[in-house]
């Protein structure tokens, strides 16, 4: 047993060594469980379902992939009238987007004889530049998710199309004498020009009809914070690759956004050892642009208003200096000062809108505006302010003004403010219909349930940051007969039975450039862009000022107790993708927590409390309350509890169920995004949280090598100084291997990469990755090929964080291929370091070899081999992994061979750049290069070359393939450094 | 007293040399089992909806595999032609014939032709015709005298020593890019020389690098 | 307790020094060891030992079997924890197997002929040990029905094995091991069993005896070959003794992982091996010669006599212990030093302090004539030692795996209930195939006892 005094972590944080410590303190603490984990008998409901496979698995085994037995009678189904364009194993590409919080990211989606199995970026689009985030990577399984809802229902019954139309026209009519009063219709945030004209149609044939749209994690701030300064809601847009100076207020810019692939690149393409741009971040819970800081702070909610106030006072952007004397305020005002026209404040999605005000007022007064920003109308169409609208929504329905309410999308019943009591104010409708991907919980609460179609089933469009607008186009026939928004909306227009494809096309008719129609709709199908759509500047400037708006802010409780943050979950977000096992698996960026989402506590707020991690907590705010084990975070801001939204599903499916706390019930509409007054109170219980790291000290290893941007230039060898230098190519007692006409190698730059998980599930998804479960992964077996390591260093309250995605090195002189008994893991001539699936018998030695752990084993039966719909999604070109056997990076060796067949059929040499690996492609950062290292001309050799360039433990003599540049950091000189010097660099 | 008979002598030292040879003969037994046709369905004719014969067609009638197995040189799979293929001719020739109907049926229905795979490689293997073909693999090398088969059947044994024969020799097999799709091609001269050469002629990747595993599996 | 008390001899206990009884016979002592395979009667003793013996076979069984069904999974191993019951089990099983053949053959071609009244049942125990041994490696794989693809042959992939892994040595090692203790152990049982050919009642008994005896009768000719033979073997097997571990202990050594390369492993594990063999023959003898009261055949001299032995290895085991911590140190190697402060603090440091007591610090009791003396004494130290074996191997396997190279990977093992399962049903194999062998077979070489006779003394002479 351990007691809350042995774990002080502030005492720990005294010791040197603390990380190892926080970590020893997770570890005694699992050592309660150590007991029943003996004797666990390791099978969970994860597993379960597997479970009923294992004979078939070993029977699957047997035959398939042994030598001695006999293939079972395959048959062929040839085409009956072959389409045109399809050759049988070619992959085809179709433009298309990916809608994420309204906004469309460009993607491509591979077409497999019909069935779309992978998401790439799209480098025409503007807001993804060929990069992608973790969503779009994943939202092609739910695609396939066997849970989505099949039917339309009325009342549980199953009924015909027809008989909603019929439905819908009954309602209209008895709608029309009163000019449509009681029709509401609740959406998502939309972007979609079609909708919303749709809409807008609806409305001019019913005047009294209103449009409610709700995203749980909305950007009311943001448009409230431009009202506020200049008396309008208007669209900021960023331009981070110009910023010398940026300066975060808590916007996590790297890790969501409007346009997240699109920051991303902009600002890594600024971090590399040639003029480093400078990031400041304040903010109250760790996020991933935090992690990428230079200097980062940790602030209450409250403290980041007034530091707001104090840079703005300092800069001259209001008058009166009402914040306190702050020397780092003062230091960033000074940069910023000093950066005049290259500088740039953001204030985050959970900003007041005053810190919105506040910094829109700072980029004025610098002339940042124009430059490093620049506004354009609302890219969201519908209501500014969603919140409101949805609590009007909520009074109207309780008042019985509302007589039929139509929902495309989303799940108002789990995300609506909990004090809306929205799900009972529904009851009051006498007709509800859903549109929904789901039979979820509001589905529950309709008289009409319709499946809704997926984005790769039906045509759309939407618009993205900057309101470049996007066709999506339908990849495949819905699976389950769904419908989309746009078919639903139709019903309430002159012609119910338009088909989603004429409703967009139509839409477009007349607005494309060029006289020639179809010629531009091709194009723009092509191109996955409308040409010329982007939505026009304007120059707009600071009208009151923004100081004002401090009075009216109601001060929520007073600052003594905590405060409770509310956050969407980085990897299910607001819950829609909750029941999505790719996402559910993938580590959180930070945390490396999976299926769950945790109360995060400051170490010394956490100490005060006297919990540890897995302590199960009751969280009270005004009235409401919800219990949640709580997990340490170091550089969280003190006093301040952060809750991730998305959780703690009822009627998600069956991956999403059960996982995880609600913490929509403790969210209200007074504060959405930050609340004062929040109350824990422990009940003793405790909660098991699954984590894919438990230690997070590089222990003096010089692992993640970081290098500041003027000892750099000082001296460019200093990464390669901080480690032992490697062996030369001579010394092993090994022949040389013959080299082939390639020699593929992979280079990460530490510096541009951020962390966020995309290339971690481009892999998963290129390679028939299977998921394990909760279970499973907390027994230290999760399988994916990439990881994203996470290492602290600094104070435990204020840590820096370091990420290294760690691939397969693909050594020279791999450890695993010399003791495999069977020669299952072999090098081939141009340097892969090749696993074959069929030939392992899993003695598990490579594994134990290999000084990186990236080998990944098939403890159980893990691919689904009994779902037939889920095996839609997977990779031709990839062998599917029986039981038994170790897998791992392959380079995408399948992309590698198409290429060289392409190339060889054309006698010529594989060119630069024609192979682009899972993880590369997705990479929004453009960290990872991929290419023949044998090559001075390639991207790879040129980055190798590079003065950062070093291998991961390359002193062991494994003369890696996989190699990283070392990260460049870029802090103020006037502001004392961080305590990373010793640790950081791991010298 | 005598419990044994003398021939127990005899039957003892039988028993303890038989023992090896009986071993040896079981896994002999085994291993000839896993070489047979039996595993292996070398040779075995098989039964299709449709008892189309490449005998008529290619060796009677003289078509080129590529008329139906359009993809042969583009893509990984040879394609098995669509029932427009065979419509294009027998909507007008034999469109009577009782032993179409299948083809007419899946014509009319709208339902692909049932048929049955001949040459079943595992699926951990990835094979690709489009590469074979561009580098003067012959159609023949493979597939056998197909002019020759009323009903195909598979003409190698398909086991892996088999493909490495040939990605070890490759000069035993190949053949001009113009003959490829001939059938009973016979080399003009010294198959080895002759291999030699276009090997160098085809840009033939040396033998360590055809033996790579990732050569056919990923 | 026993049924058969020594006819003529053995009224005077034998002398400290002694390694026989006096005034025993060849006929009385003949008598004596034959009666304990061909008495009908058991000691309930048996019974009782072959009962657990046997149950927890049937927990083997039970477990194997899930084991099949389900995958490799159901034990505890994972990721960076490749290996962990299984390996530890089997380098256990496969030390304890060394004993026998060093008595057996080193001992035989030192002319020790004390080791005549223990050889027989300790060559029994290597092999019934090397038996539990093989079961691991065959089951660790993830896929065990192809397991066969370890050993070379002419297949239809055109494959060979990988001869540069340990894995494929440690196949031949083993099986070589295994088939000479086999025939060491057999053709030393062949004039024994004609005995009991000769003396069985049974018609039964008469003709499976008979059959495994293969028609001997002890003629000259028959004695000459089975000398060259018994030779031949023996001086095959001493080899052997040192060369399976030292394979064995290559798995690691060749291994890049700290606490696993190191050179010092082959003669640290081969005297490990020595020492854990000698622990189990004590732990069976002591209990055995009580049952069997067979006190004038193993005696005092004997126990003390492997008491010394059991010192001797451990001493060197020790000494292993010593070498991997200062190398640890002098090799000025970052990871080898976290390795060893993390056996002595980490997680497991539990696991290793134990084991240093049970391997290093308990046995200097036998340092003591008084304690090589007291026979309870030297079973609970031979436990001890059985016990610290194990754990020895748990903190090479598992414990230099859990924390090796990269920090983000590290992490915890723990057994699961699978794991325990499977160890103590070998456990429990092992017991039921000794019980049986002791109940059916000349657990005691009865010949070779003959052979330290006074009576034989003066035959050899004559022959001299």
């Amino acid at each position: 047993m351990v007691t809350a005094k042995d774990l002080s972590l502030a005492r720990l944080a005294r010791e040197p060594e603390y990380w190892r410590s926080l970590e020893e303190l997770l570890e005694t603490d699992d050592f309660r469980q150590h007991l029943h984990r003996e004797f666990r008998v390791p099978i969970e409901s994860g597993v379960n379902r597997r479970e009923l496979l294992a004979l078939a698995g070993a029977s699957m085994a047997l035959a398939g992939l042994t030598g001695c037995t006999r293939q079972p009678t395959e048959r062929i189904y040839p085409y009956v009238r072959p389409p045109e364009e399809v050759v049988p194993g070619e992959p085809l590409l179709y433009a298309t987007a990916h809608v994420h919080g309204g906004y469309a990211r460009g993607i491509l989606a591979e077409s497999h004889e019909g069935r779309p199995t992978k998401i790439e970026g799209n480098s025409l689009h503007p807001a993804s530049l060929g990069g992608t985030d973790v969503f779009a990577q994943a939202f092609v399984l739910d695609l396939y998710d066997p849970d989505r809802s099949q039917t339309l229902t009325e009342r549980g019954e199953i009924r015909p199309w027809s008989a909603l139309l019929a439905a819908v026209k009954l309602a209209l009519e008895k709608e029309r004498p009163t000019r449509g009063a009681g029709l509401r219709f609740l959406t998502t945030a939309v972007t979609s020009p079609t909708l919303s004209a749709q809409i807008a149609g609806i409305l001019q044939a019913f005047p009294e009809a209103k449009w409610v749209a709700w995203e749980p994690a909305g950007r009311d701030n943001v448009y409230e914070g431009a009202r506020l300064a200049f008396g309008e809601a208007v669209e900021p847009r960023y331009a981070y690759g110009r910023a010398d100076v940026i300066l975060s207020l808590e916007a996590d810019f790297l890790g969501g956004g409007p346009a997240q692939p699109r920051s991303v690149r902009d600002f890594a393409s600024r971090r590399r050892a040639q003029d480093t741009n400078r990031l400041y971040v304040a903010e109250s819970t760790p996020s991933l642009t935090g992690a990428r800081a230079d200097h980062r702070r940790p602030m209450a909610p409250r403290q980041i208003e007034a530091f707001a106030q104090a840079v703005a006072t300092a800069v001259g952007a209001i008058p009166s200096g009402s914040g306190p004397a702050d020397p780092f305020a003062a230091a960033v005002a000074k940069d910023l000062l000093e950066h005049r026209g290259s500088g740039l404040v953001v204030a985050g999605e959970s900003q007041p809108p005053a810190v919105h005000a506040l910094a829109h007022a700072i980029n004025q007064a610098l002339g940042n505006a124009g430059k490093t920003v620049v506004y354009s109308e609302p890219v969201l169409a519908g209501p500014a302010n969603q919140a409101a609208a949805l609590a009007q929504l909520a009074r109207d329905m309780r008042e019985g003004r509302v007589s039929t309410l139509t929902i495309l999308g989303g799940n108002p019943v789990f995300t609506a403010p909990a004090d809306l009591k929205f799900a009972e104010a529904m009851e009051k409708v006498p007709l509800r219909l859903h549109l929904s991907l789901y039979d979820d919980e509001t589905s529950r609460l309709c008289h009409w349930h319709a499946a809704q179609a997926h984005p790769l089933e039906a045509w759309s469009d939407a618009r993205a940051y900057d309101g470049t607008a996007t066709i999506l186009q339908p990849l495949i026939l819905p699976l389950y007969g769904g419908k989309s928004d746009h078919e639903l909306l139709a019903a309430f227009s002159e012609q119910p039975e338009k088909t989603g494809h004429d409703i967009v096309k139509d839409y477009w008719r007349g607005k494309l450039a060029g006289a020639d129609f179809e010629g531009a709709w091709r194009k723009a199908l092509h191109d996955g862009v409308v040409e010329a759509t982007a939505l026009p500047t304007r120059a707009v400037s600071v009208k009151s000022s923004p100081l004002s708006a401090f009075d009216s802010e109601p001060h929520s409780g007073d600052s003594a107790n905590l405060t409770v943050l509310f956050r969407p979950d980085p990897t299910v977000w607001d819950g829609s993708y909750a029941n999505n096992g790719w996402l559910q698996e993938l580590p959180k960026p930070l945390t490396k927590l999976t299926w769950d989402n945790a109360a995060l506590i400051s170490p010394s707020t956490a100490e005060e409390l006297g919990v540890v991690n897995e302590d199960v907590v009751d969280l009270l705010l005004a009235g409401r309350r919800v219990t949640a084990p709580v997990w340490v975070m170091p550089g969280q801001a003190a006093g301040c509890v952060t809750l991730h939204f998305g959780y703690g599903r009822s009627r998600g499916g069956r991956i999403a169920n059960g996982k995880g706390f609600d913490a929509y019930a403790l969210r209200g509409t007074d504060g959405l995004w930050a609340r004062a007054g929040l109350e824990i109170r422990k009940t003793g219980g405790h909660r098991q949280l699954v984590t894919t790291q438990h230690h997070h000290s590089m222990e003096g290893r010089n692992l993640v090598r970081s290098a500041t941007a003027e000892d750099y230039r000082r001296d460019p060898g200093i990464v390669q100084k901080m480690g032992e230098a490697p062996p030369g190519p001579a010394d092993t007692l090994y022949p040389r291997l013959p080299t082939g006409s390639y020699a593929w190698g992979l280079s990460i730059d530490l510096a541009a990469c951020v962390g966020c998980n995309a290339c971690v599930l481009a892999c998963q998804a290129e390679n028939n990755i299977p998921i394990v479960g909760k279970n499973e992964v907390s027994r230290g077996r999760a399988m994916h090929w990439i990881r994203i390591d996470r290492y602290y260093a600094g104070e435990l309250e204020n840590p820096e964080t370091f990420h290294q995605p760690v691939t397969c090195m693909h050594c020279e002189n791999a450890p695993c291929e010399t003791v495999c008994p069977v020669a299952a893991t072999v090098h081939s001539a141009e340097g892969l370091n090749q696993m074959v699936y069929n030939r392992c018998v899993g003695t598990r030695y490579c594994s134990n070899n290999c000084p990186y752990k990236v080998r990944r084993f098939n403890f159980f039966l893990y691919s689904d081999f009994k779902t037939e719909i889920t095996k839609m999604v997977r990779n031709p070109e990839v062998t599917v992994r029986s039981r038994g056997v170790m897998e791992k990076c392959s380079y995408c060796v399948q992309r590698i061979n198409r290429a060289r067949i392409t190339a060889e059929k054309e006698n010529r040499p594989i060119r630069d750049g024609e192979i682009v690996t899972a993880c590369q492609q997705a990479c929004p950062a453009q960290a990872i290069v991929f290419g023949n290292i044998g090559d001075p001309e390639s991207a790879v050799a040129k980055a190798r070359a590079e003065k950062r360039q070093y291998g991961l433990l390359a002193e062991l003599g494994t003369r890696p393939r996989t190699t990283y540049l070392g990260s460049i950091s870029n802090p103020n000189p006037a502001l004392p450094a961080a305590a990373r010097r010793e640790e950081g660099h791991g010298a | 007293m005598q419990i044994f008979h003398r021939s127990t002598n005899t039957i003892s030292r039988v028993s303890v040399f038989g023992a090896v040879f009986f071993l040896a003969f079981l896994l002999w037994l085994f291993d000839a089992l896993n070489r047979s046709p039996y595993t292996t369905q070398q040779g075995v004719a098989r039964v299709q909806p449709v008892q189309f014969s490449h005998k008529h067609h290619v060796g009677s009638m003289g078509l080129d595999c590529r008329y139906c197995h359009t993809t042969v040189e583009r893509a990984a799979y040879a394609n098995i032609p669509s029932t427009k293929t065979c419509m294009n001719c027998h909507s007008q020739i034999w469109n009577q014939s009782p032993e179409l109907e299948p083809v007419r049926e899946s014509w009319r229905t709208d339902r692909s032709i049932d048929w049955v795979k001949v040459y079943d490689l595992p699926d951990f293997v990835y094979f690709n015709h489009s590469i074979h073909v561009a580098k003067g693999v012959g159609c023949e090398t493979c597939h056998g005298r197909i002019d020759q088969m009323p009903l195909v059947s598979q003409h190698p044994n398909l086991q892996m020593s088999w493909c490495l024969d040939c990605h070890r020799n490759t000069e035993r097999y190949l053949r001009p890019r113009d003959e490829v799709f001939t059938m009973g091609y016979v080399p003009a001269g010294n198959q080895e020389a002759i291999g030699e050469q276009l090997k160098s002629e085809y840009r033939i990747r040396p033998v360590y690098e055809l033996t790579d595993c990732s050569t056919c599996h990923r | 307790m026993t049924d058969v008390t020594p006819r003529g001899g053995g009224k005077a206990a034998p002398s400290p020094g002694a390694i026989l009884a006096p005034g025993y016979t060849f006929t009385t002592l003949t008598d004596k060891l034959a009666s304990i395979a061909l008495s009908r009667r058991t000691p309930v003793a048996w019974f009782v030992g072959a009962a657990v013996g046997f149950s927890l076979t049937m927990v083997l069984l039970v477990a194997v079997t899930w084991l099949l069904f389900r995958g490799i999974g159901v034990w505890g191993v994972n990721q960076p924890v490749g290996w962990g019951f299984e390996i530890v089990n089997f380098v256990w099983w496969i030390g304890i197997g060394h004993a026998g053949t060093l008595i057996s053959a080193i001992l035989l071609l030192l002319r020790q002929n004390w080791r005549n009244s223990i050889n027989r049942f300790a060559e029994a125990m290597t092999i019934f040990a090397v038996a539990c041994a093989g079961i691991y490696p065959a089951l660790h794989t993830g896929r065990p029905w192809l397991d066969y693809w370890l050993i070379p042959y002419p297949n239809t992939m055109g494959m060979w094995p990988n001869f540069r892994s340990p894995l494929i040595w440690d196949v031949f090692a083993v099986s070589t091991y295994a088939t000479v203790s086999l025939l060491f152990w057999y053709v030393g049982m062949i004039p024994d069993l004609a005995t009991l050919r000769d003396r069985a009642r049974r018609l039964g008994a008469k003709i499976v005896y008979g059959m495994l005896a293969m028609g001997w009768r002890g003629s000259a000719r028959h004695w000459q070959r089975y000398e060259t033979a018994s030779l031949l073997l023996a001086g095959l097997a001493t080899p052997l003794v040192v060369s399976v571990h030292t394979v064995v202990s290559f798995d690691f050594a060749t291994g890049i992982v700290p606490g696993w390369h190191a050179t010092i492993f082959p003669p640290y594990f081969v005297a490990g091996a020595i020492y854990a063999g000698f622990a189990m023959v004590l732990t069976l003898a002591i209990p055995l010669r009580k049952i069997y009261g067979l006190e004038d055949f193993i005696t005092a001299k004997h126990l003390d006599n492997m008491a010394k032995i059991l010192l001797a290895t451990g001493l060197i085991v020790g000494y292993g212990y010593m070498v991997e911590a200062f190398m640890a140190f002098y090799s000025g190697n970052p990871y080898e030093r976290f390795m060893f402060w993390n056996r002595l603090g980490g997680p497991y440091k539990h696991m290793y302090w134990a084991l240093l007591f049970c391997n290093l610090v308990a046995p200097q009791a036998l340092w003591f004539r008084k304690v090589r003396g007291t026979v309870p004494a030297l079973f609970l130290l031979a436990m001890i030692v059985n016990v610290g074996m194990w754990l020895e191997r748990y903190v090479i396997v598992v414990v230099s795996l859990h924390r090796d190279y990269l920090p983000s990977s590290w992490g915890m093992y723990h057994g699961t209930i699978f794991d325990w399962a499977t160890f103590i049903g070998s456990i429990g194999l092992f017991l039921a195939l000794m019980f049986l062998f002791i109940r059916l077979l000349p657990m005691i070489s009865i010949f070779e006892m003959r052979a330290i006779l006074p009576e034989a003394k003066v035959a050899s002479e004559e022959e001299a």
